[in-house]
């Protein structure tokens, strides 16, 4: 664990305390230059934005960690989450118009999970076969695709193709010094981080995370050692569901409107996210994700908005091609993931 | 011949010659989620040399897909430094950087996209969608394509069996990406119209799955799943979005019955009466 965070012999908490400490130090000092503070909002924000990168690209190295599959449909999940809540709060649930998002968002997040075991049911389960050359990696991505056309051509059937607003009645803005740091996206970041250390607590200490591991080093060594392989890769479904389903809710918080392709954008940043990390490192995922939200805000305050996405993938491509194994990932891509 | 007809012919013919550039790389091993980004440089290529030059479509189409070639031998070297689902990445995020380049750049069109006013008619594309078809059947049997296979089927043993692995592999990304630049300059011509939003991931996603729902075992695959693809979603006659449910349910059952695509060599020794040589292979 600690070796894929690239730091050895501290606990990864320190080292996170530490980081915190040393951002909001900085964010500070900016606000207090001179002409500092829209800089610093920028920050601020870029982190707050972070954080839901942060949750989608742990989605992602996890079941590349753990299954070597590059899940095309998590943004989907993330997606179905907040269109499901929409929908909910919209056609169905009878709740007061100020409250409905606080049940409807939970449901959305239970469909993205159940949405999420389906792909493992009709991907993993089935999927046995070993060629043993070169492309065979891509089999559960191509299936993955196919679930990814199912479920967003599902919805916009459902619920059309339109950006809707969700309004949740629940804004509350803190001021500090000259920053303005929203509440809900305050408690989205720590929420999202939240659950990150969480799961790699779970992962590092349960029984449940050491099988995962196992499996993350050797499928076939896991199973001979009594690891009930069919049993455990449902976990990763069912914890990349959450984990988006959780983005998506914490989203729709934050920026109150969803539509059908929300998962798109924030998806393949993600991925960009969990590359510059590094594949299969949890902590890389965490700094990737509020390096991300943090490059695409600057990105946007100095060059404007497309020239952001160039910066972003520029430095993807760049980290691909000059340091594969991402900022924090192990040099063998396989060991020591996770 | 119907407009509508006409229409989907001359897509369907784009299609082919996109999915047989990618299909050179997947027959080496490597899979490109970036084949958007190579038909983007064809198509602006060939866009901004006609109208920037003034070059005719016999010199703008060539000369893109020579660029397109160029680009992908270059970007082969540092992309084949990676493996797998990075390789996966590494190409998805080049078109993404193409895309990106193009739409902030004001001398491209951005947003706006490019208005190409030389126009290629269809027979011309059917002709170049025969003509690729017919390179990569003829490719596919010479000793590039053998070592091709070798290398997918194992880069190790093939490695120590003498195949330059390294060239063979940019050898394939240089042939995918003329070909795929080739589908751009194209489709520019052809629909007088270029705009980044065309060349979008989604459009790198389907062509990687013509591909490998056609099959990469042997060059009918690409042909097979262009057509199967671009032809049956017209005959299903069916809503939007319904269409493509009916796609993924494909996708997805196609992938737990026979993941190695629908044309293999086995069906193609069947068909053809060599049972004994597909048992053997």
């Amino acid at each position: 664990m600690s070796d894929a965070a690239g730091v050895r012999g501290m606990h990864p908490l320190v080292i996170s305390a530490g980081v915190a400490a040393g951002c909001v130090a900085a964010i500070a000092g900016l606000a207090a230059l001179p002409g500092g503070a829209t800089l610093a909002q920028q920050v601020v924000s870029g982190l707050m934005l972070g954080g839901i990168y942060v949750a989608v690209a742990v989605a992602f190295t996890l079941t590349i960690g753990v299954l070597n599959f590059l899940n095309f449909t998590i943004p989907t999940m993330f997606m179905l989450t907040g269109m499901v809540a929409w929908g909910l709060a919209r056609h169905g649930l009878p709740f007061t118009d100020a409250w409905h998002w606080a049940l409807a968002l939970p449901a959305g997040i239970a469909v993205a999970i159940v949405a999420s075991l389906i792909v493992e049911r009709f991907t993993f389960r089935y999927l046995k076969t070993r060629h043993g050359d070169a492309t065979e990696h891509a089999i559960p991505l191509v299936s993955s695709l196919g679930f990814l056309l199912i479920f967003e051509h599902l919805v916009l059937i459902v619920l059309g193709s339109e950006a809707q607003s969700f309004p949740v009645r629940f804004r509350l803005d803190w001021q500090v010094g000259p920053l303005v740091v929203g509440l809900p996206q305050m408690a989205s970041l720590l929420l999202s981080l939240g659950i990150v250390f969480w799961l790699s607590w779970l992962l590092a200490r349960t029984r449940t995370g050491r099988a995962l591991r196992s499996i993350a080093e050797s499928p076939d060594t896991a199973t001979l050692l009594g690891v009930e392989v069919t049993r455990i890769v449902p976990v990763v479904f069912l914890l990349s569901g959450l984990l988006c389903g959780v983005a998506g809710a914490l989203f729709v918080v934050n920026y109150s409107d969803v539509s059908p392709f929300m998962g798109d954008h924030v998806g393949t940043k993600a991925i960009a996210a969990m590359v510059l990390g590094g594949l299969g490192s949890i902590w890389g995922a965490i700094a990737g994700g509020l390096l991300v939200g943090l490059m695409e805000t600057l990105g946007i305050h100095f060059f404007g908005g497309d020239a952001a996405q160039v910066v972003v993938w520029t430095a993807l491509l760049a980290a691909i091609v000059l340091r594969p194994q991402g900022l924090f990932g192990g040099t063998r891509i396989g060991k020591g993931k996770l | 011949m119907s407009g509508y007809w006409s229409g989907i012919l001359a897509i369907l013919a784009i299609n082919i010659i996109f999915a047989y550039g990618i299909f050179v790389t997947a027959t080496a091993g490597q899979l490109n989620l970036g084949g958007a980004g190579f038909m983007a440089i064809g198509a602006y290529g060939a866009a901004m040399l006609g109208e920037q030059l003034g070059w005719t479509p016999a010199w703008t189409v060539p000369a893109a897909t020579l660029l397109t070639a160029l680009i992908g031998m270059g970007i082969a070297f540092p992309v084949l430094r990676t493996r797998g689902v990075y390789m996966v990445l590494a190409t998805f995020a080049f078109a993404q950087v193409v895309t990106g380049i193009i739409l902030t750049q004001p001398a491209l069109g951005g947003a706006m996209g490019l208005v190409v006013t030389e126009y290629v008619d269809l027979p011309v594309l059917l002709s170049c969608a025969a003509a690729v078809t017919l390179l990569v059947f003829w490719l596919t049997a010479t000793r590039l394509g053998l070592a091709m296979r070798a290398l997918h089927d194992d880069e190790l043993v093939a490695t120590l069996m003498g195949v330059p692995a390294r060239a063979v592999q940019v050898a394939g990304f240089a042939i995918g990406g003329g070909l795929a630049g080739l589908a751009g300059a194209l489709y520019a011509h052809h629909f007088s119209f270029v705009e980044a939003q065309y060349f979008s991931p989604l459009l790198s996603i389907y062509v990687l799955l013509f591909v490998l729902i056609g099959g990469t075992q042997t060059a009918w695959g690409p042909l097979v799943g262009a057509t199967f693809f671009t032809i049956v979603p017209e005959l299903l006659r069916i809503g939007g979005s319904w269409r493509y449910v009916v796609f993924g349910v494909m996708i997805v059952a196609m992938m737990m019955f026979r993941p190695e695509g629908m044309v293999t060599r086995t069906l193609l020794a069947r068909l053809t009466g060599r049972r004994r040589h597909a048992d053997a292979g």
